[in-house]
């Protein structure tokens, strides 16, 4: 099955000359359909700046990111914009929902912004938030939902539009641990429907939830647990 | 020893024979700790003999049935109410491996601790994996060995958070060596030199 992201020999600097630092060393790195893959690694071990480049909101100093077969740096800005709001899904930390927006309001933006009919959206954006289990708080402004909930408002926002590529950072950072499972078994659920989700944790209990697990060092994927499956052989040998 | 208390446990919701205290067992903990049912005949025998449970005759086929005494009651009560002791830490494998291989020369360190993490990680997919088998059950029993799972999940994770403080730690003090922070430079600059 062809990867939905693909990294291939991706290296990212950070500033030059004496000051200089290798954010990423040459990782070459993929996504399947229905996998979900844990990044994992101390800070400044190059886990959010693999995320960044995977989303296109930071383009690699070599190397090629592609999403759905398309390269992200042939695309442009504008491109590498739209397939945010089409194929690529983020989920962050802290939630980042629009405050003075309702729940099904957050939801349906990327659609609206990509040019849906508003009813389609707000009726695309209810599904995702059935699907996450909270069509019954559509309504409520975020400032009125628990951390739990904001969290499962932002992961409808990143999967609504059938968006194949899901990116998490930390996502259960803020949330106890109960909760915080609950949301790994809505990513979990979500990648085993068919779509590719890329997980940066630094906890290990969050990691398990992964098919593979890949450990970031410095720059550089010094190890992987759980990729006995063929293709991620054959990915191993197409790269290189 | 756990495993008296435990049959002592299970007694006390109904008089059961061998077997069923051995599948009891098993189905609220899982297959974690398997026990052989001579195990719990022995067990069952010694608690016949301390006067904590007593034979209240054969099923219509043949199997001898427990039930517990009041003496045995109490004993169950008093094994819910009381912490369980941390005595003597148990030996731990692991930790021995790190503390000598920080100290005898020659040993690849860290290549021990990467190997040790993975190893880890894999066991905590594969307890994962369980769990959300075992979370598709909505029964009390299935609820109880998801929570031992959760158990060995929580130590497998401490581990790997240990793993990576000792990481952590080593790099430091490898930094804190000035010696070390020369060689570093040196090699850096050696590179630079060839890729000139």
């Amino acid at each position: 099955m062809s990867a939905v992201l693909r990294m291939a020999e991706v290296t990212r600097v950070h500033g030059e000359g004496a000051t200089e630092v290798h954010a990423l060393r040459s990782v070459s790195f993929a996504a399947h359909p229905g996998e979900l893959v844990a990044v994992m690694g101390p800070s400044g071990s190059g886990k959010s700046t693999l995320l960044t480049l995977a989303g296109g909101l930071d383009g690699p100093t070599s190397g090629v990111v592609s999403v759905e077969g398309v390269d992200l740096a042939g695309v442009g800005a504008a491109g590498r914009a739209r397939m945010r709001r089409t194929s690529i899904g983020y989920v962050f930390q802290d939630f980042n929902l629009i405050p003075a927006l309702t729940a099904v309001e957050n939801v349906a933006l990327p659609l609206e912004l990509d040019g849906v009919r508003s009813r389609t959206a707000r009726a695309g954006a209810r599904a995702a938030l059935e699907e996450v289990g909270i069509a019954d708080l559509a309504d409520r402004f975020p400032d009125h939902m628990s951390g739990g909930q904001q969290q499962r408002v932002a992961i409808a926002r990143a999967v609504v539009g059938d968006r194949r590529l899901i990116l998490a950072d930390e996502p259960t950072g803020a949330l106890d641990s109960e909760t915080g499972e609950s949301i790994l078994r809505l990513l979990r659920a979500r990648c085993d429907a068919g779509a590719a989700g890329v997980l940066v944790t630094h906890e290990a209990r969050h990691a398990a939830w992964a098919d593979r697990v890949v450990f970031l060092r410095d720059g550089v994927v010094i190890d992987e647990t759980g990729a006995d499956h063929a293709d991620a052989l054959l990915d191993a040998g197409r790269i290189r | 020893m756990s495993v008296r208390q435990a049959l002592l446990a299970l007694l006390e919701e109904e008089p059961r024979y061998g077997y069923q205290l051995r599948a009891q067992f098993e189905q609220r903990t899982g297959s974690t700790w398997p026990l052989n049912v001579g195990q719990v005949y022995t067990t069952l025998t010694r608690l016949e003999r301390d006067g904590l449970v007593e034979g209240a005759g054969e099923d219509g086929e043949g199997h001898v049935i427990y039930r517990i005494t009041d003496a045995g009651r109490a004993e169950v009560a008093n094994w819910f109410t009381t912490p369980v002791e941390r005595t003597q830490p148990p030996r731990d494998e692991l930790a021995i491996k790190l503390a000598l291989a920080v100290t005898v020369p020659g040993v690849d360190v860290g290549a021990v601790i990467q190997q040790q993490r993975s190893a880890t990680m894999a066991a905590l997919q594969d307890y994962t994996r369980l769990k959300r088998r075992a979370a598709e059950g909505s029964r009390r029993e299935d609820l109880a060995w998801s929570l031992v799972l959760d158990s060995l999940v929580f130590a497998a994770e401490a581990e790997v958070r240990w793993l990576d403080h000792c990481e952590a730690r080593l790099r430091r003090a490898q930094l804190e060596r000035p010696e070390a922070l020369l060689e570093e430079i040196l090699a850096e600059e050696a590179d630079e030199e060839a890729s000139r």
